[in-house]
């Protein structure tokens, strides 16, 4: 793994979500209540709404078009919804977020 | 012969390494112990009780005169190391130098001192040993303010015992939770509530721009310009690693002085122990890591082969009836589960976080007795499968009780107001109850309790269930959602009786089943306690949903909408200059006249929105809030300045009325019309507050709707002037922001409580008409601000990316 500094933790806020912006699309860079990180594809699997701009509860978030929700660990719909959105390793360190760039190329060349 | 060992501070890890050279080897060393504090080690945990008046010095000396002679140590207390000569092998005192065949640092941490103007004022102190310790005490001891910055562990050992002192304590804390480092939120405001209890101010999200005065402290000046007066200033935010020497030295120095497992610094001569050191990346600030590190440390220099491991931590809180525990990682995370147990009766949160099959977290507040069960499990590993159900009542009750869905309700002291129309308590309901009123119908009839709006119905019959037991049913009722079995109206009410201010507080006195709630509960609880604590809560924008979060309307392609308001339906030729200007530097794909009389930009890309806003802003045009449970629009007709039969100044009421609303939040959206006269051509009969102008005045109705639902609005009640109309509709807002459950429009609402209910209090009732209007007002003052001009000014960073690698990949 190598991984890329993309910010401090404080950029985001508790229970909020930031967007990179990457060669394939945005990732969805979220920060729980408890200060744990977690980064995923910015695209809905259901019809491409913003994920980073859900609410963030536990350790989940709800779509804000159509209300799915999705666990931000395993990125698989909960409940009866059926999809799943792309997971990326992310982790802070001494209060920075960094996200695990090999991961993100592979993705782009796939 | 003996080899030399330096020490470099008599701190409580060093002080552990050398009980334990002592007792492996006494004569493997010659011993010199440098201590910066003009005495020797003593158990610094335990400043807390000396500082509350608990103990003396002396009852917390680990090691007296006597014991150094004992072991032949040279003592050079009270003398700073002022270097380190590598070359030489020689540490160099303020009073001379001594020669080292291995050295030993163990110079702690130095608190951290917040960059204000005023830190070094005499009065502002820091609390790290004994010094600061007696001086705080002395301080005391005259009484007056103490403001203690910092709401962490030290912060609030300090705080406590400055209170047991006498003084009159502030804290000041810059998270939105006390401890938060070593709690959840949940835990954190239990932990506020006891500290309140016992007379302590706490101020969370408090951060302190300066502290002021001439020649000692006087107060202490925070960021929103609010002033403390302050005889005491304690800061305890924190610690950074005494590392100055092991720099000057040349060590290797990270934020602490870099080792290897066997506490070996960059130099194989300097061994480092204590806070001063960085181990893999780790700080460490609690002892029970520090003396592993003192054992490793006895050993290396004994040339025996030992590794430091870190091990899970706990945490307590040495403040007598704070009852808290923590221990191991209770984040969320990768395959993580939470199981929740709340007792609002006993104050008691309890909350413990599995991986698979094993704990690896647990957050206590209230009852702590199983903390050293549950961190064994956790250091352990042990495998929890079996016992998984009920856990978290701990080993010495695996029957397993379950959580009680009225233990809101029967937590409630005799006088919460239960029905707010009757101003009925819960003591009154009791009594009646007790009388023989054993159904609704029969509470209804004797103490008048829900017998008016009837929002307060559910938690009358929780009051039955609770005092009859088995013999009262309760109905089903719709819980809010799968966090609670409360209804929305319960909520409501409870948030009221029991004056609860802050989501953590909901959770923890209703007993939310989730340890933070979830996008259904959280909106509505936000609403609730902005609504009715608009000055003590602080809206969470984390609790709304994206469009009251970012101020836009989010379209199906995740781009935006852009509507800034046209009040009463008019517009300048500047304006649509400027909206039209706005729409080409933006590329605004679509523009729409809207049926609420403005212009919709739409399309816009989420990371414009601050320049767009800025934009806008400045040709003098605010938010128009289309994206909100808040005040819409107030279309109006032109009304008699230009029309035949106009009979009033319908578009100057209309434009008043935006003026006087407009920014407030609602349970669901509100939208207005005024029509200068009963032709309507404002369409005001199918809003949810319509008002049509006649020659004798206003005629005011309520509780229409042209969406899902077609209704015409019924009559509220007909007044004479412009200023009776306005104070009408603000009653009419703060009544239906106070009781409606979230997402309810005013005709739905209304079709609730029943329209009579409301002519009551608002109409026919001038008291309380003036008091709803003082509310509202109230509120405004608060919440009555351009969020467009808020956002661009403090968190326009926030809508763009917060990096971008397609940049990087480029290069
Ligand atoms: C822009 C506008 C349509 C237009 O171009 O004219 C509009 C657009 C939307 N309306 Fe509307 N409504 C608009 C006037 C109306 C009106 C007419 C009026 O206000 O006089 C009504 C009927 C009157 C009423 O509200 O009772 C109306 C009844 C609704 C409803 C049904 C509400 C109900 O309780 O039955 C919804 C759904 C909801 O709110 O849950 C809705 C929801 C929406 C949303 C916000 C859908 C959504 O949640 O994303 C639409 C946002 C589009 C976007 O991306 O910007 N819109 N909507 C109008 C904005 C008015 C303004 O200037 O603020
Ligand atoms: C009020 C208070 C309450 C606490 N409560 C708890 C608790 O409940 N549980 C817990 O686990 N931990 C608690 N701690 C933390 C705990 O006390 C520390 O983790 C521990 O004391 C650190 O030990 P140390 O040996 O690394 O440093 P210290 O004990 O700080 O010793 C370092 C010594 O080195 C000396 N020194 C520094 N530089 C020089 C120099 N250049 N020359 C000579 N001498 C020097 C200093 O004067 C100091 O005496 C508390 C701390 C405080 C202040
Ligand atoms: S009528 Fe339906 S489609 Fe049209 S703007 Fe309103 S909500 Fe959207
Ligand atoms: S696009 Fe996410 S739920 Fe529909």
């Amino acid at each position: 793994m190598s991984w890329i500094d993309i910010g401090a933790l404080e950029e985001i806020a508790p229970r909020g979500a930031r967007v990179v912006k990457t060669a394939f699309g945005c990732v969805a860079v979220f920060r729980t209540e408890t200060d744990e990180v977690f980064a995923v594809s910015d695209r809905c699997p259901h019809k491409g709404g913003p994920l980073s701009d859900g609410i963030v509860h536990g350790n989940k978030v709800t779509c804000p078009l159509h209300n799915w929700v999705f666990s931000l660990e395993t990125g698989e719909a909960q409940g009866a919804d059926e999809g799943q959105v792309p997971t990326y390793a992310a982790r802070v360190e001494a209060g920075r977020i960094l996200l695990d760039a090999t991961q993100l190329q592979a993705r782009a060349v796939a | 012969m003996k080899q030399k060992l330096v020490v470099i501070g008599a701190g409580m890890a060093s002080g552990r390494v050398l009980e334990r050279l002592f007792e492996a080897e006494p004569d493997a060393y010659e011993v010199t112990l440098f201590n910066a504090e003009p005495r020797g080690n003593y158990n610094r945990i335990m400043l807390s009780p000396v500082l509350s008046g608990d103990k003396t010095y002396e009852e917390i000396v680990t090691h007296d005169d006597d014991w150094y002679a004992e072991n032949g140590v040279t003592c050079r207390f009270g003398e700073h190391v002022v270097g380190i000569d590598r070359n030489r092998k020689v540490v160099i005192g303020e009073k001379g130098e001594v020669a080292y065949d291995k050295l030993l640092l163990g110079t702690g941490s130095a608190p951290f001192i917040i960059p204000v103007p005023g830190k070094d004022l005499p009065g502002v102190i820091t609390y790290r040993d004994l010094d600061d310790t007696e001086k705080m005490i002395e301080a005391a001891a005259k009484g007056g303010k103490a403001v203690v910055i910092g709401g962490g562990l030290l912060g609030l050992e300090a705080a406590a015992g400055l209170k047991e002192r006498g003084m009159d304590v502030t804290v000041l804390h810059l998270m939105g939770h006390l401890m938060e480092r070593q709690l959840d939120p949940s835990a954190g405001y239990l932990l506020r509530k006891d500290l309140e209890g016992r007379g302590i101010t706490v101020m969370t999200q408090a951060s302190t721009s300066a502290i002021l005065g001439e020649d000692k402290v006087e107060a202490v000046l925070l960021e929103d310009k609010t002033v403390l007066e302050a005889d005491l200033v304690v800061m305890a935010v924190g610690i950074r690693p005494e590392t100055r020497l092991a720099t000057d030295a040349a060590l290797e120095v990270a934020r602490g002085v870099e080792v290897n497992a066997q506490m070996i610094t960059s130099d194989p001569d300097i061994l480092a122990v204590g806070e001063c050191v960085e181990f893999d990346g780790q700080l460490f600030g609690l002892v029970a890591p520090l003396y592993d590190q003192a054992n490793v440390v006895a050993q290396t220099l004994l040339a025996e082969p030992a590794a430091f491991v870190p091990k899970e931590l706990s945490t307590k809180l040495k403040v007598t009836g704070c009852d808290l525990f923590s221990a191991g990682d209770f984040a969320e995370g990768e395959g993580r589960e939470d199981i929740v147990f709340r007792d609002p009766a006993r104050g008691v949160y309890k909350r413990l976080v599995l991986e698979g099959d094993t704990l690896v977290g647990a957050v206590m507040y209230g009852d702590t007795a199983d903390g050293s069960w549950f961190f064994g499990l956790i250091k352990d590993g042990t495998d929890i499968s079996e016992m998984r159900e009920t856990l978290i009542f701990g080993p010495g009750f695996q029957g397993g009780a379950q959580a009680d869905p009225l233990a809101a309700v029967a937590a409630l002291a005799d006088d919460a107001e239960i029905c707010g129309c009757n101003g009925i308590c819960k003591g009154d309901i009791v009594a009646a109850i007790q009388d023989g009123a054993t159904d609704l119908g029969a509470v209804r009839a004797t103490t008048k309790a829900s017998g008016s709006c009837g929002t307060c119905t559910g938690l009358v019959e929780q009051v039955l269930a609770v005092t009859l037991g088995d013999d009262f049913v309760m109905p089903a009722a719709q819980p809010v959602c799968g966090c609670t079995d409360l209804t929305h109206e319960d909520v409501r009410r409870l948030i009221k009786a029991q004056e609860l201010k802050s989501m953590p507080a909901v959770w923890q006195e209703l007993g939310w089943k989730s340890s933070d709630g979830c996008h259904v509960c959280r909106p509505a609880l936000n609403y609730y306690l902005l609504a009715d604590w608009p000055v003590e809560y602080i809206d969470d924008p984390q609790s709304r949903f994206i469009n009251e979060r970012k101020h836009a309307n989010i379209q199906k392609d995740g781009t935006y909408s852009v509507v800034p308001r046209m009040w009463g339906g008019m517009t300048t030729p500047d304006e649509l200059r400027a909206i039209a200007d706005a729409a080409e530097k933006y590329n605004v794909p679509t523009v729409h006249v809207t049926g609420g009389q403005r212009i919709d930009l739409l399309g816009v890309k989420g990371e414009d929105l601050p320049d767009i806003w800025a934009d806008l802003n400045k040709a003098g045009m605010v938010s128009g809030h289309a994206y909100s449970k808040g005040l819409r629009t107030v279309k109006t007709c032109v009304g008699k300045d230009h029309c035949r039969f106009g009979t009033q100044d319908s578009t100057g009421l209309g434009i008043q009325l935006e003026k006087a609303l407009w920014g407030s939040w609602t349970p669901h959206k509100v939208k207005l019309a005024v029509s200068g006269c009963p032709r309507n051509c404002a369409e005001a009969t199918c809003k949810d507050i319509g008002v049509i102008c006649v020659d004798s005045g206003y005629q005011i109705s309520v509780a229409g709707a042209a969406g899902m639902d077609v209704k015409e609005t019924e009559s509220l009640t007909d007044v004479a002037t412009e200023k009776e109309a306005l104070e009408i509709v603000m009653a009419m807002m703060q009544i239906y922001r106070e009781n409606a459950k979230y997402l309810d429009r005013i005709y739905k609402w209304v079709g609730k409580v029943g329209l009579d209910w409301v002519k009551e209090q608002v109409v026919d009732d001038l008291e309380n008409r003036a008091a709803l209007v003082e509310r509202f007002l109230l509120s405004q003052s608060v919440y009555q601000k351009d969020p467009w001009a808020e956002h661009v000014a403090e968190r326009a960073e926030t809508y763009r990316p917060i990096a971008n690698l397609t940049l990087e990949a480029a290069e």
